[in-house]
Formats: structure tokens, sequence, C-alpha cells
């Protein structure tokens, strides 16, 4: 059974895949849809939505698109749950690798300096380094992986500890490779699949946390996302409801289907449940 | 708990008395402070919502009615030579500082001549219009001007010329007087508790000196961070005055329609806050003149006060406001025009270098401001990058002079010569303080027109350098000028007595009432 085939099993993933090809495609079409800028004003204050032609979700407290931002934030949102999550890998798997691989007092302290971060709630710690750094893409980013990466190097790690004394590996090693050729060649392929299941949970995760930072005011003021459109419409939720309803939805819809698209791709990648369905 | 008690109290003493319209001691006001002030030593610390808190704890020789008339406060007469040379002060008698020790002209001098002259810039532009200050007694205090000085009787509000306890802060670090933390000042009300975050409380002095003042028991000046919160804190009764500028301007329609609840926009006529940006005139773009005309061009003021703002305020024709003493009239205003914008930028070749922009921190309105001022500038081609911090942050980066442009709101004071000239003269260029001449603006005409109009008499004299100066400021663009604020101060009706003062709250639970 193919790959897809095993991925389209699970209805609930193949749902969350449409879900977010729209998304994705709402991202890459936003400059072509609407141009300008979301942050143009551009009609009176306060449109409900259809309430005037071409404003089909309304306009902000200052006359902004509402469709406009929920557009260019699709794009801010899934840039920094990508770019974060990438850099939470970056950081995760080599120090798990490392970890899982070598044992030992090696294993202790690179565990340690991970729970040093475990312990720090993440979204209070989250708070102080984009506060210190100054809100920025850039900040945010960094902050998001700094406060994400420590499961994926336990993750990692766990792995690197039952895979390496297998025989394949020993067999490696008898034939005289490196230490750093058994751990990318032989030993992190096979890790991959819980490390892609996990990656997808992640981006979610980090599109919540900017929302949520954003929400807070601590989102970069130059690019309109979704967090700061609740952020923003929140003080005037009893007078507009939409301003805060539709990016709300946008969230929902986005971290629902990421986390859709992971047990799907936890039951495609896993040899065990495939094989219990055959 | 307190307030119940004694509105049953009082209750029964309707009974008795009806249509009782005397002033009811007792009760605790519960108001909100927004932003949390940095610190409350009010001379050291000019924010605003210092000025509003500690207005309550600290005092000057002088008040204000909402014509900005002078009153009786620690001085409770004064003297005016003929010259205008010398003003002689009788203070009253029998005032002491909140820890027991007796306020006496030492005091005043040492808060004049050394304390303000360290660390306040606004009471800095009238010192240096002082040639001495002494006292012969106790209770009298004379100031000798080395030549008049027109606005000299108006720059004794508490805020601006705060009188400090010499007793505490003589010959220490000021900055890092350990009391600082528990600032003590000469009015009605003391500083009992700052609960960081949470709530500022001060309770009645019972030993002030105006017998039966205050009424009060005590003020909280709670710390909502949230607008929509503040505005909810209100309509739930947590709350009983929202002082100026404290919820957001589209909430201040419906809190108004509430049942007992009145507004009022007076009680800022002494600082008739002005709207600035300051443009960093020292580097980069925001030093070519040019730039900063185009900057003006490119804003859409009258849409932020209509649609920011609720239509509140006025768009400012130039440097002066139309509260102002001697605005001239007769400047072409800015409007705005963006094709001129983008014109004068291409005249000074301007290449799309990043410029910095700095919002308030005090609130949602200032950062849709920014975001409208943002949107504005890229559309004539300006690459504005918004840089969000808090307010100590924002303090400290103007003190720095680390920003292109930067949103502030400063007032006026009655005066040209006290709250317009500080922001304009080379002698108030100094590190350290958001609020002197940030900008970094060096014209000698305008030092020279500004230091003959404070000093010149009669009035007439002094309008014609300061219409020549707005000329000269009107042109060179040294600030953005956005708007002319209007505050209002919404309160529960039975507060009564709120604002009696061209300072508002500031300083006006002194005379508050709760009736039941």
């Amino acid at each position: 059974m193919s790959f897809f085939a095993r991925f389209a099993q699970n209805r609930g993933a193949l749902i969350g895949l449409i879900i977010l090809t729209m998304i994705i495609l709402m991202a890459i079409l936003a400059p072509l849809l609407y141009p300008e800028s979301p942050w143009r004003m551009v009609q009176r204050p306060f449109l409900s939505p259809m309430e005037v032609d071409g404003f089909v979700l309304g306009t902000d407290t200052m006359g902004r698109d509402v469709a406009a931002g929920l557009m260019h934030g699709a794009w801010v949102s899934l840039l920094i749950g990508l770019v974060s999550t990438a850099v939470a890998l970056i950081i995760g798997v080599p120090l798990g690798a490392i970890a899982g691989y070598y044992g030992g007092l090696i294993d202790d302290g690179l565990m340690r300096f991970t729970e040093f971060f475990q312990t720090i709630p993440n979204f209070a710690l989250a708070i102080v380094l984009v506060a210190i750094m100054q809100p920025s893409v850039t900040s945010i980013v960094l902050a998001i992986a700094i406060v994400s990466w420590p499961p994926v190097a336990r993750l990692v790690r766990a792995e690197f500890m039952s895979l390496r004394h297998r025989e394949y590996v020993e067999a490696a090693r008898l034939v005289g490779q490196t230490n750093s050729t058994i751990i990318l060649r032989q030993i992190l392929p096979n890790t991959l699949s819980p490390i892609i299941v996990l990656a997808s949970l992640m981006v979610a995760t980090a599109i919540l946390l900017e929302s949520a930072l954003s929400f807070l005011g601590l989102g970069d003021p130059n690019v309109m996302s979704w967090g700061y459109m609740i952020g923003a419409a929140r003080t005037v939720i009893r007078q507009a409801w939409w301003l805060s309803f539709f990016p709300g939805i946008a969230i929902l819809l986005t971290v629902l289907a990421l986390n859709l698209v992971g047990e799907g791709l936890d039951d495609a990648l896993n040899p065990k449940l495939a094989r219990q369905r055959q | 708990m307190k307030k119940s008690l004694a509105s049953a109290v009082a209750a029964c003493s309707l009974v008795t008395l009806p249509a009782l319209a005397e002033p009811q001691a007792g009760g605790v006001v519960d108001t909100v402070i927004q932003p949390e002030p940095p610190g409350l030593v009010l001379g050291m610390i000019q924010n605003a919502p210092t000025r509003t808190v500690a207005g309550n704890i600290y005092e000057g020789l002088l008040r204000y009615d909402t014509d900005l008339n002078p009153m009786p406060q620690l001085a409770e007469s004064w003297e005016v030579s003929d010259d205008g040379l010398t003003y002689t002060f009788h203070l009253r008698k029998g005032v002491k500082w909140h820890d027991g020790e007796p306020f006496t002209s030492a005091d005043v001098v040492f808060s004049a001549d050394v304390f303000h002259r360290e660390l306040n810039p606004s009471a800095r532009a009238v010192l240096q219009h002082i040639e001495s200050i002494e006292a012969p007694d106790d209770h009298t205090v004379v100031f000798t001007l080395a030549e008049p000085f027109g606005p000299f009787l108006i720059s004794f509000e508490a805020g601006t010329f705060t009188m400090v306890p010499k007793h505490i802060y003589e010959g220490t670090d000021f900055r890092n007087n350990e009391a600082n933390n528990h600032p003590i000042g000469t009015g009605p009300f003391k500083f009992a508790n700052w609960d960081r975050g949470t709530v500022i409380e001060l309770v009645k002095n019972e030993d002030y000196y105006e017998d039966g003042l205050p009424y009060l028991d005590g003020i909280n000046w709670h710390i909502i961070p949230d607008g929509a919160s503040r505005a909810v804190a209100y309509e739930n009764g947590t709350v009983d005055v929202l002082p100026y500028g404290t919820v957001e301007n589209f909430d201040v329609p419906r809190l108004v329609e509430m049942d007992n609840s009145c507004v009022t926009q007076e009680g800022h006529e002494y600082f008739s806050p002005f709207a600035m940006l300051w443009m960093n005139n020292r580097e980069g773009p925001t030093a070519d003149k040019r730039f900063r005309q185009a900057v003006m061009y490119a804003m859409n003021r009258d849409f932020a006060r209509d649609v920011l703002w609720n239509g509140l305020g006025e768009v400012p024709l130039s440097a002066f406001g139309s509260n102002a003493r001697f605005q001239n009239e007769g400047l072409d205003p800015y409007e705005h025009d963006p094709d001129k914008a983008r014109e004068l930028l291409d005249e000074m070749g301007y290449d799309g270098e990043e410029i910095r922009l700095l919002p308030l921190p005090y609130g949602e309105t200032w950062n849709r401001w920014a975001e409208a001022v943002q949107q504005n500038l890229k559309e004539v081609g300006i690459n504005v990058r918004t840089e969000a911090t808090d307010v100590g942050g924002w303090n400290q980066r103007l003190g720095d002079w680390d920003y292109d442009l930067a949103f502030t709101y400063l007032y006026q004071y009655g005066d040209p010569a006290l709250g317009i000239s500080r922001t304009y003269i080379s002698s108030n260029i100094e590190k350290g303080s958001p609020w002197n001449n940030v900008e970094g603006y060096e014209n000698e005409r305008v030092d020279e027109l500004f230091d003959l109009a404070a000093t010149a008499h009669p009035d007439e004299k002094r309008e014609e350098h300061y219409h020549n100066v707005q000329e000269i400021l009107h042109e060179d663009v040294p600030v953005g000028w956005l708007l002319e604020l209007g505050f209002p101060t919404i309160y529960r009706c039975n507060v009564k007595n709120l604002v009696t003062s061209g300072v508002g709250v500031n300083d006006g639970f002194k005379d508050a009432w709760i009736e039941d």
C-alpha cells in the first residue's frame, strides 16, 4: 500500500489536508487577490460583513479590510509556524541524537540542560524572550523555537537509545564507519517518522503561540497576523464581533487541520499500525 | 466594605435631613490609572499617570481654576512688585509633611533651587529667569527675577513645581533615594501601598491643613492594563471614576449613556495635551527639513481625529495649539497631501532608508494611531518600521535619542513660555529625559525669539515675537504636530465636586465627596 493510500485511510487526515491546502492557497494568493497592504485604510470603519460590496468580511476599527488581513495573516502564521519549527528541530535533533547515541556523561549533561528549559513554563518564557529582544518576526520565531525544542530532543534521544544497539548499527560500526556517519546515515533516517509527526504538531503549537503573543501585544507591529487581529479587536468585541470571529475561526481551522494531518502521518508512517490494519 | 458602611450611616441621616447638599465625609473612590506609572515622585517623573496619582500626594504653591486663575494652595497669599521682578509668597502655617516634619520655606527653596534645577526640564525653563530665591523667614519665600517673565505666576502647579521634602532629599542621590518608594508630600492623601500591577492605594491625610478636607477616606488607583476591562470595571461598578485617557475612545459614548454616569471635558485646561511626533533632527532622513515636511503632508490627521479619537480634539495648525495664547493664525495649514509629500521626498533624494517609529505605549488607541501613521507614510514611499516598547523602554529610548520618529503628547501649561518653548529651544537639549528638546532642533533665531517673547512686556510685544517664531517653526517642522487631544473624564454622578481645577482629577480628589 502506498504511503498516500495509508494516509488517506484516515478520513480526518484527509479533511485536515484539504483545509491545510486551502490555507496555504490563501497565503499564496493573498498578494494576488489583495495586492494592497492589509494595513491600508480603505473604507469606513466598522462595516459589518457583506454590508458593502467588495468587503465580504467587513472592515475593522480603522477601516481596514478584514478579508485582506485574514489572507495576509495566513502567510504570517504559516511562515512563523514553519520557520520556528525548523529552528526548533535544528536545535533539538542534534542534541537528542548526540545524547542518545553516546549516552553516559554526555547524555546526562545534555538532558540536564534540556530539563532546564522544560521546567520553565513555555508561554512565560516566550513572553520574556520576546519582551527582551523586542517584538519582531525574528524574535518571535526564536522565542517559539527556544521554548519548543526540548520535546524534540527528548524524542530523538529515546529513538537513538533504542536503535543504537541494533544489528545494522553494530554492523556499520564493524565495517569502520565513523560515529558521525552512523548517526547521520544509519540511525537518523530511521527516526524520521516520529520526528515528522511531532513536527506537524509543533507547527500547530507554534501558530497558537504566535497568536497568543500577538494577542498580548507582543507581535511584530509591522505584520498583520491573526493573533494581532484578535488582540486589536478584543476591545471592540461588543460592537464588532466579526473582527475577532473570523481570525479566530482561521486559527481554529489551521490548528485543527495540522493536528489531523499529524495524526494521519502518524498512521501512515507507523509500521506497526500499518501492519495491524492489513 | 468601608463604603457600604458609610452609605448605610448616611442613609439614616438622610431620613432626618432630606435634600442635604452639604458635602459628606467618608467613602473610598475606586478609579483606574493607565498605564501604571514608573514611579510616584512628582518632579522627578513627569509622565501623565504619575501626575494624576501623585498630584494628590504632593502639592505646589498654587493651584489653578479652569480659567487658569491662580488659587492658594501651600501659599496662602502672594504679592507681585510693580516692576514685575519680585514675587513674594506667604506660606500657610502649620503644614506638615506626611512624615510629621513641618513644611517651611526651606523646602520651597530646596525644591526650586536644587531639586528641580537638576531633575525637571519644565521647571528649569522657569528657573532660568530667576535671579535668586530667598527665605527671609520660615513662612515667606521671595523670588527675584532677572527680568519680567510673563507666565511666572502660572508655573506653580503641583506637577510642574512640586514641593518636595528637603529633609529627605538634601544631599542624597535623588534618583536612587530610598524614599522614592514611599513618596512623602504635603497633599490631602498619603501614599499607603503600591501592589505592583494591581493597585496603588492612597489614604486620607488626617493632619491635612484645610479643616474637614479631604472628605474621602482614600483613593484606590486600580491598574487594569486592558482597555476593554477598564470599561467593564466601570460598567460593573468596580470603579467609579475613569480619569481622562483611561478608556478607549470608542467606549466613551456607551459609558456616558449609562445611568448615573456623568462626563466632563473640563479639567485639562492647564495641560491642553498636544500629541506630537518626535522627529530626530540629528541624523538620518529625519534630519532633512524636507523629509519632516513630507511627513506632515503624508499624515491624514483629520482621519486620526475622526476615527481614532471619535471626533474629540482639534487638528493643530502649527506649533501653537488653539488653546495656547499668541497663536499665529495666518500660517498655511499642512493639509493631507500625499503627492506633495512624494515630491518633497523626491527632491531630497530619499533612498528608502528604514525609519524607526516608536508608538506611545499608552493603550490601543495609540497603537492604532501608530499603525495609521505608518500606513500613511508607507503610502508616500517612506520605509517605516514600528518598534513596540513598554513605557520604561519608551522613556529610555527617547532619553537616549535612539529613534527616528516617536509618538508623544506634551502639555502646554497655559503659556508658550512654559509648555511650548521647551520643545524647541536648544538650551533644553540634554540626554536622559523624554520631555525636553528630544528632537535635537537647534536654531539660534528661534532661541532668541522665544527668549524675547518670554520676557517682553506688555503682551502685544510678546505676541509679535511669538508670531515670528511660529513662522520659522512652521517652515522647519522640528516635530510633527498631530492633534490637540480632547480627554473626557467619566464618573458616577454621585461623586461630587471632582473636577474643580484646571488639572482635573490630578488634584481634584481633595474636594471630592460621595453623595449617597
